[in-house]
This record gives C-alpha cells, structure tokens and sequence, in this order.
C-alpha cells in the first residue's frame, strides 16, 4: 500500500535523525547550553537595566528571565532549523542527499519529512531546556506546556523551512557559515525575542517596523502565548504563511527541473 | 520498447549552461547483463549517473527504467532503481544494520522485509555478523559491500554503480568486480558500472565507450576491439579516447 510507503519512509527519516542526534553529544549539549547561558547570565544580568511593564499574556509585573524565555525556545528552533539545514549541504556536498533524492517518492514529501524530523528533535531541545529553567523557578502554567507543543510544531517548521529555502540556493559549506551570520543573528536580535514592541518603538522607528514584520517575532509571540496557555492569533496566522511560503519556495529550489538544480544544468 | 531492456537512453542530450556535456546519447542494457560504461575522467559518466537518478532534470532525449520514462513516471521508474555512489553516502555514524533500515524505509519497506533484505545481502556479501558495527569501524572495501547490500534490498532491476572500486586496494576490487559479475550471472537484474579501469570488464560485458559526452563504440569487448583495429580492450581505450595506438 502507497499510504504504509510514505509513512515508513517518514518514521526512517525522523528516525534517524534522532538517532543522530543521539550520538553527536556535543550538539545537544550545545543546543542547551546556548540557550542557558542566555538566561543565567545575560537576562540575570539585564534584570536591573530593563523593566517589563505588564504586556499579554503576562498579567503581573514579570522578571527579565520570564521574558525572554519564549525568545530562547524560538533561538533553539533557529539554531536547530539552521543547523539541520547545514547537516542538509553537508550531506549533499558528502552525497547522503542523494539517497534520500533517489528514493521512489515525490520531493516535497521528502523534504517535508527531513523538515519535520529537525523539528522533532528541536522540540526535544525545548522541552529539557523548559525543565532546567524550571527548577530556576521561570514556571509557566501547567497547562501552558501542553499548549506549547502544537506551536512548536509550527514555529520549528516554518524557522527549518526557512533554513531549507537558504540550504537550496548554498553550493558549498562554506558560503553557509556567512549566511549563519546574516540570518541568525539580525533575525534573532531584531525581533520581540530580547525586547519587546514598545520599548524598542521607543528608540528606533526603523528597529520596530523590522522588529515587527520579522517572521522570527511572531513565531515567538506564538509560543509566547502559548506557554500561557492563550491562542494569539495573529502571529499564528503570520507565521504559518510564513511557513508555506518558506516551503514552496525550498522545494522548488530543490525540484530538479527548477530552482537549484535547473541553475547547474539542463 | 521491447520488454527485455531493463534500461534504454535515446537521443539524450545535457548541458551545464552553455557548456553540452552530453551529446544524442543513445545506451540500452537488457535485463540480466552487465553493461560497462567506460570512459575517462571528465566524458560525462556521473553526469549520465545524475540524469537516470534524476537528480538533474533533462529536456532533450528519454531515458527508461524497466520500461517506465523517468520524465513521466519518475516514481515507478525510481522504484527499479538501485544506486551505488562513486562517493559514499553511508552515514559513519551509524551502524550498518541502521544504514540499511534507513534506506529500507525510504524504499516502503516494513520493519520485517527490512529484516529479511539485510539477512539476505549481508550474507552474500559476508557481511551479517558485522550489522551491528558502526560504519566508520569498517575499510572502504567493507563499505562498498555495505552499499552494494544497500542498493540491493529493494530488489531492483537496474542496479548502477559510478565508479565503485575507487581508491580500493586490488583484492577489495576484485572481491566487488566479481560480486557483482555473479549477481547478474545469477538473475535477471541489468548492471551499468562506470570505470575507466580495463581490468574489471569481463568478456561477457557489454561495453560502451564514452568519451567527451558521446558515445564512441558499443558492443561485445571483441566487437569494440574490432571496431578500434586495436589488439585488446586496453588499446581500443586509448584509440578511440586519445586517437594513440
């Protein structure tokens, strides 16, 4: 049956993903202390600098750590969408791609499964990165966490489809490395991840239009909410077109007819 | 197009931007022969390798995999299809027996067909008591075998091969060179090896010469040597690549 092919073929693709992961030790214990730094130390230290006044969803005045912590879950799901896309030119440039190219399914389902399973492994990230900053005593609502899971889901796809758009127009490894630098940094230090809306409006015009329309904002303002257990529902909406467009962009960078491969040949 | 031509490539033509590199390829092998594509560096052997796995598109002639049109039915005709890379693609992390279940499932294969595939071309490769060792443990001539097992387990009718033994020592070659000559021997799967090394076509190979994107000679060895006026395999390489006798 057509339906078990494509649904062995995902758990294959999730699967090993996972069992890579499991392996590269270092890149989990990269995954987190990233994140915890950021917490422990830069927030702690920011604490006395920036006030929060109370902005949805928080309905009391709210610590700095509290604040920025949506911003580092989504930094995980950067990194993770952008380093699974490196994993992606690396194993084109090694040639383990093409395996998964020359397998009997359409393209897009395959690059959907190779996106889902970098997400699968971001949200295990979160989830131990949740459960430290727990016991650090930055507690969302009980039923938050759950709710989290659903907007990982979204927020992780759209940054790995991003991620997969840059890794269908990069050639060689290194050209990517430069392109870390440009997307990951102004995407993460332009947006509501560090400030939020209003403060940044309050010194740069210019800061607060990008910060706004940046597609990195509103997927933390999704998982923002969504850790206090309410549905915003514009950033989901933003973020989700986000996605889709992300997504059809990629594959028909990868389509061989189109994109990419037309580039090299005909 | 007659039933027994496991691959058939008509009229096939490829460009990298304005550079041709292929030009009106024509190249059948039928089911149960091993067919030798044979060229030096640079005549567009792996380019040929990238169109029948379709991972270029191409616009100009056809090219058919057990009978299906790559073009149009790219999905049954990739489902024929078993690929050995001239680069490894095996993931080094890995074990063996994780590499081939990754592959199984990207062919639609349940976890017990899965099993029986690797029992199966593992064990005729020798290989099955060392499923459970991490491919980076293993020499380049165990991971050939590895993805040779690999490239088997979906049954296919096409097996192709770029380039296998590069960079093997001489008996990891001829253990592969004759591997393979037995697989086809044994069935009716149709080979197309990539080489440009003389000494592992057998006499039974059908040969096609390739230099600078076109076909130059096709046939029984003894056919190319007759078509070269040359006295051996070797000599009919370099006649009909370099123009030197």
């Amino acid at each position: 049956m057509r339906i078990f092919h494509y649904w062995f073929a995902l758990w294959g693709i999730v699967f090993r993903e996972l069992l890579r992961f499991v392996k590269q030790k270092e890149r989990f214990l990269s995954a987190l202390v990233r994140p915890l730094i950021w917490l422990f130390v830069f927030a702690a230290g920011f604490r006395a600098a920036l006030g929060i006044a109370i902005i949805p969803p928080y309905e009391t005045y709210i610590l700095y750590e509290v604040y920025i912590t949506p911003g580092l879950i989504g930094m995980i799901q950067l990194f993770n969408g952008m380093q699974s896309s490196l994993s992606m030119v690396y194993d084109r440039e090694m040639g383990s791609m093409r395996i998964l190219l020359v397998s009997p399914l359409p393209r897009w389902y395959l690059l959907l499964s190779k996106l889902l399973a970098g997400v699968f492994v971001s949200i295990l990230q979160v989830y131990v990165f949740l459960a430290i900053a727990w016991f650090y005593e930055i507690q969302a609502p009980l039923e938050g966490y759950l709710w989290l899971l659903p907007a990982l889901l979204l927020s992780g796809l759209m940054l790995g489809a991003l991620g997969l758009l840059l890794s269908s127009f990069i050639k060689q490894l290194e050209n990517f490395a430069g392109v870390m630098n440009f997307v990951i940094f102004p995407m993460f230090f332009m947006s509501t991840a560090l400030y939020p809306l209003w403060k940044l409006q309050e010194s740069s015009a210019w800061l607060y239009k990008i910060a706004e329309y940046n597609p990195f904002s509103q997927a933390v303002e999704f998982l923002r909410f969504a850790l206090y257990a309410q549905f915003n529902q514009h950033a989901f909406v933003y973020t989700a077109v986000a996605f889709a467009l992300f997504l059809i962009l990629a594959i028909i960078g990868y389509n061989p007819s189109k994109g990419m491969m037309k580039r090299k040949g005909r | 197009m007659a039933k027994h031509l496991a691959l058939e490539i008509t009229d096939l033509n490829f460009s990298y931007g304005k550079k041709q590199v292929l030009y009106d390829l024509n190249l059948t092998v039928a089911a149960g022969q091993c067919g030798i594509l044979l060229g030096p560096n640079g005549a567009g052997k792996s380019t040929l390798f990238a169109l029948i796995t379709r991972l270029y598109a191409h616009k100009y002639g056809k090219i058919h995999l057990a009978g299906f049109n790559i073009q149009k039915k790219p999905l049954k005709a990739l489902a024929q299809l078993g690929v050995v890379f001239q680069q490894t693609t095996l993931d080094l992390d890995l074990t063996v027996q994780q590499n081939l279940r990754y592959h199984a499932a990207l062919q639609g294969m349940s976890r017990k067909k899965s099993n029986l595939g690797i029992l199966e071309q593992l064990e005729r490769l020798g290989m099955y008591e060392r499923r459970k060792e991490v491919v980076r443990q293993l020499n380049g001539g165990h991971r050939r075998r590895v993805e040779i097992a690999r490239a088997l387990m979906h049954k296919p009718r096409v097996l192709l091969l770029d380039e296998p033994t590069v960079g093997l020592d001489a008996p990891s070659r001829h253990a592969i060179v004759e591997h393979v000559h037995q697989l086809v021997a044994d069935g009716d799967l149709a080979v197309l090896w990539a080489t440009h090394l003389m000494d592992e076509i057998y006499a039974s190979d059908k040969v096609a010469l390739i230099h600078q994107g076109a076909v130059k000679a096709e046939g029984a060895v003894e056919d190319i040597i007759q078509q070269a006026q040359a006295d051996n395999i070797n000599d009919a390489f370099f006649k009909l690549t370099l123009g030197k006798g």
